[in-house]
C-alpha cells in the first residue's frame, strides 16, 4: 500500500462503506434497532403491505378450504404433469429459506463481519419461507390431517416408510431444517429480547418480551454455553443446509425421467437455492433499510457483497442450464435430446427462454460496481430473479413430466384459479409474518452488532 | 453469617464503564481468593472467563453425544424396519442398502445434536429463570445495552461486606451496591 493512500483502501480494493457506522456506541444502536419494536406506532407503508398481505391471506385461507372440501383435483395437476404449482412451489419456497442459514451460519463461520447486521433479518426470512413450503407437501397429499403417515410410527396397518425413497428422505430433511432453524433463530433471540424487556415501558410489553428472554441476564458463564452453542449450531447447520437442497435435488434426479435424471441436480439446486435467497433477502433488506433509516447498518457494503454472491451463484446455476443441453446431446439419448429440444422449442418455450432471460442475462449487469451499490436497480433485479428462480422450476417440472416416452401419453398443464389464489395465499402469509417480526423483534441482532462494535472500536486503537 | 441480615444478602455488585476495567477488576477478585463470582454484560467479553477463573464448560460433549444418539438411531431405525420388521425388496435391491441410509442417519444427527446444544445450553445455564436476586442491583437494566457488572456473592467464604466493597471499588467500579436477595427487603 502507497503511503499517502486512503485509509479505507486495503489490498487494491475500496472499501465503499463500512459494515458499520463506527461512530456508534452501544447505546446508540441498542437505541436504534430497538425503537422499532418498542413504538406503538408502524410506518404506513409497512402497514399497508401488512393489509395487503391479509388479504392475501384470505385468499390462502379459501384456497385450503375448497382443496379440504374438494380434493386436489381442483388444481391442474394430472396424468401425465403429476407436479404442478405444489411442487413449483414448494421448492422455490424453500430455496429462498436457504439463504438465511447461509448468512446465518457460513458466514458466520467464515467470519464475515458484514453477516451481522443482516443475519437476522435473514434468519427470520427462512423460518416463514419454510413455513410456506412445508404448507405445498402437506396440502398435496390431499389429507394434510393424514400426513403422520410419512414418519415411521407403529401403526395397525403395520406398514413402514420406504427408506430408500428420497421423498423420505426429504420429510427428515424438511423436518429437520426447519427445526434447526428455528432453535438457531431463537437462540440468537433470546439476549435480544432480554435488551428489550429491560427497555420496554408497557406491561404487556415488558412481560412478554421477559418471558421470551427466559431471565437472561448475560452471565460471563451463560455467555461461554451461548457461544459454544452458537457456534456449534452454526457448524451444523451449514451441512444441513447443504444437504436439505440436495435432497430436494434427489427427488428429482433419482427418477427416471428424462430432463430429471442428471447428476448434476443436487449441487445445481444448491446454487439455485442460496441465488435465489439472497436475491430475496436484497427484495426485502432495501424497502425496510430505507423506511427505517437503517443505512448506517445495512449499508451498501452488504448490498455490494450480497449482489457479488448472487453473481457467483447465478454463473454457477447458468453453468447448470448450459451442462444440461450438453448432456442431452453428448448421453446421445434420443429421449434426452428430445426433451431439451421439446424444452427449448415445444409449447413451453416461452418459459425456457424467459427463465434463460432472468437467471442468465439480466443477471449479468452484478459485474458493474454501479449497479452493485444502486438499491433501486438492486430492488427490481432481486425481483427479476426471484421470478427467474421460479421459472426454473417450472420448467424442471413441467416441461420434462408433459412429454416423456410415448406420445400416447402426452399432456399440457395449467394452473387452476385454486393453483394461483393459493401461490398468493403463501406469498401473503409470507410478508404478513415479516410485517409481524418487524413490528415485534429485534429486525436486527442488537447483542451481535454491539460485539462487532466493540471489536472494529478496539481495532482501531484504543 | 457474621451478621444476621447477611443472609437475606445475596452479594456485592459492582458496575464498570468498560471490557478492559471489568477484566481487570475480574482479575484482582480471582487473585483475592474469591470463588463465588460471576459477571454480566451486553457483549461476550473474550477472556472474562478465564478472569474469573471458570471451568471450561462440557457442552461440546454434550453436543457430541447427542450427535452420536442421532446417527445410532437413525441407523438403528432403517435397519431395523427394513431388514427385519417389513423386509420389502425394493427395485433389486438387498434389504440391508445401507448407502440410502444415510441421508437420514445424517439428518438425525443433525437433529439430535441441535436439540442438544440448545437445550443442553439453557439446561446448564439454569434458564428459563424468570427470577434472579442480581435484578435487583440498580441499574442492572443497562446490563443488556452497555453496562457491565461483576457480583461477588454473599456465601463465598471470602465476603465480608466491608473488605469486598473496598476491593471493587479499588477496581475502579463506578458504583457498589450490596445487593438483597428479595426486592422488598431493606439493604
Amino acid at each position: 500500500m502507497a503511503p499517502n493512500s486512503p485509509p479505507d483502501q486495503k489490498q487494491g480494493f475500496v472499501e465503499i462503506e463500512p459494515v458499520l457506522d463506527t461512530h456508534h456506541t452501544m447505546e446508540t444502536v441498542t437505541d436504534k434497532i430497538s425503537a422499532i419494536p418498542l413504538s406503538n406506532t408502524l410506518p404506513r407503508s409497512i402497514l399497508g403491505v401488512g393489509f395487503a398481505a391479509l388479504l392475501l391471506l384470505g385468499s390462502l385461507m379459501g384456497a385450503i378450504f375448497f382443496l379440504v372440501v374438494e380434493g386436489t383435483g381442483i388444481w391442474g395437476i394430472n396424468q401425465p404433469v403429476g407436479w404442478g404449482f405444489d411442487i413449483i412451489n414448494f421448492v422455490w419456497w424453500i430455496g429462498i429459506g436457504h439463504a438465511g442459514t447461509l448468512i446465518s451460519a457460513i458466514l458466520l463461520l467464515l467470519r464475515q463481519e458484514w453477516r451481522t447486521s443482516i443475519n437476522r433479518f435473514a434468519e427470520t426470512m427462512t423460518i416463514f419461507a419454510v413455513m410456506c413450503a412445508g404448507l405445498y407437501p402437506l396440502l398435496h397429499t390431499g389429507r394434510p390431517w393424514l400426513a403422520y403417515w410419512l414418519f415411521p410410527y407403529p401403526n395397525v396397518m403395520e406398514m413402514w416408510p420406504q427408506f430408500r425413497s428420497p421423498l423420505v428422505w426429504d420429510v427428515f430433511a424438511v423436518s429437520t431444517y426447519a427445526t434447526v432453524s428455528l432453535l438457531f433463530w431463537l437462540t440468537g433471540l433470546v439476549p435480544d429480547f432480554a435488551t428489550l424487556r429491560d427497555r420496554a415501558k408497557g406491561k404487556i410489553a415488558k412481560v412478554g418480551y421477559g418471558i421470551a428472554a427466559m431471565g437472561w441476564r448475560g452471565s460471563a458463564r451463560h455467555w461461554q454455553r451461548y457461544e459454544i452453542a452458537y457456534l456449534l449450531l452454526a457448524g451444523l447447520s451449514t451441512p444441513l443446509v447443504v444437504s436439505v437442497h440436495s435432497i430436494v435435488g434427489l427427488d428429482f434426479a433419482v427418477s427416471v425421467i428424462p430432463g430429471w435424471h442428471v447428476t448434476i441436480f443436487p449441487p445445481y439446486f444448491v446454487a439455485g437455492a442460496i441465488f435465489s435467497g439472497f436475491a430475496m433477502v436484497l427484495t426485502l433488506a432495501i424497502p425496510v433499510r430505507a423506511i427505517f433509516g437503517l443505512k448506517d447498518m445495512i449499508t451498501l457494503n452488504h448490498l455490494d457483497n450480497i449482489s457479488k454472491v448472487m453473481l457467483a451463484t447465478g454463473l454457477m446455476v447458468f453453468y447448470g442450464y448450459g451442462m444440461e443441453v450438453f448432456f442431452a446431446w453428448y448421453s446421445a439419448n434420443e429421449y434426452e435430446g428430445f426433451m431439451k429440444f421439446n424444452r427449448m422449442f415445444g409449447p413451453y418455450w416461452w418459459s425456457y427462454w424467459a427463465l434463460i432471460l432472468c437467471n442468465g442475462i439480466i443477471p449479468q449487469i452484478l459485474w458493474f460496481k454501479k449497479v452493485r451499490t444502486s438499491p433501486i436497480i438492486l430492488f427490481f433485479l432481486s425481483i427479476i430473479i426471484n421470478i427467474g428462480m421460479w421459472l426454473e422450476r417450472f420448467v424442471i417440472i413441467v416441461t420434462s413430466l408433459h412429454r416423456d416416452f410415448l406420445p400416447s401419453s402426452w399432456g399440457m398443464y395449467a394452473p387452476t384459479k385454486f393453483d394461483i389464489a393459493m401461490y398468493l395465499g403463501t406469498i401473503g402469509l409470507f410478508l404478513f409474518l415479516m410485517v409481524l417480526a418487524i413490528k415485534f423483534l429485534p429486525i436486527i441482532s442488537q447483542f451481535e452488532v454491539r460485539e462487532l462494535l466493540h471489536k472494529k472500536q478496539h481495532k482501531n486503537g484504543h | 453469617m457474621k451478621q444476621p441480615t447477611a443472609n437475606s444478602m445475596y452479594g456485592m455488585v459492582a458496575e464498570f464503564h468498560d471490557t478492559e476495567t471489568l477484566l481487570k477488576a475480574a482479575n484482582l477478585v480471582r487473585e483475592a481468593g474469591y470463588t463465588a463470582t460471576d459477571a454480566f454484560s451486553p457483549i461476550p467479553v473474550h477472556g472474562l472467563v478465564e478472569a474469573l477463573g471458570i471451568r471450561r464448560s462440557r457442552l461440546a460433549g454434550i453436543v457430541l453425544c447427542g450427535g452420536l444418539a442421532g446417527a445410532a438411531t437413525g441407523f438403528a431405525l432403517q435397519t431395523y424396519l427394513s431388514v427385519f420388521q417389513y423386509p420389502h425388496v425394493v427395485s433389486g435391491r438387498p434389504l440391508f442398502s445401507w448407502p440410502s441410509f444415510v441421508p437420514i442417519i445424517f439428518e438425525l444427527t443433525i437433529l439430535f445434536s441441535a436439540f442438544a446444544a440448545v437445550f443442553g445450553m439453557f439446561g446448564l445455564n439454569g434458564l428459563p429463570k424468570p427470577y434472579d436476586p442480581v435484578f435487583n442491583t440498580p441499574g442492572f437494566n443497562r446490563a443488556s445495552t452497555d453496562g457491565f457488572f461483576l457480583c461477588i456473592q454473599s456465601n463465598d467464604p471470602k465476603y465480608d461486606p466491608a473488605a469486598t466493597r473496598a476491593l471493587l471499588e479499588k477496581a475502579g467500579a463506578v458504583q457498589v451496591t450490596e445487593v438483597a436477595k428479595h426486592p422488598d427487603d431493606p439493604e
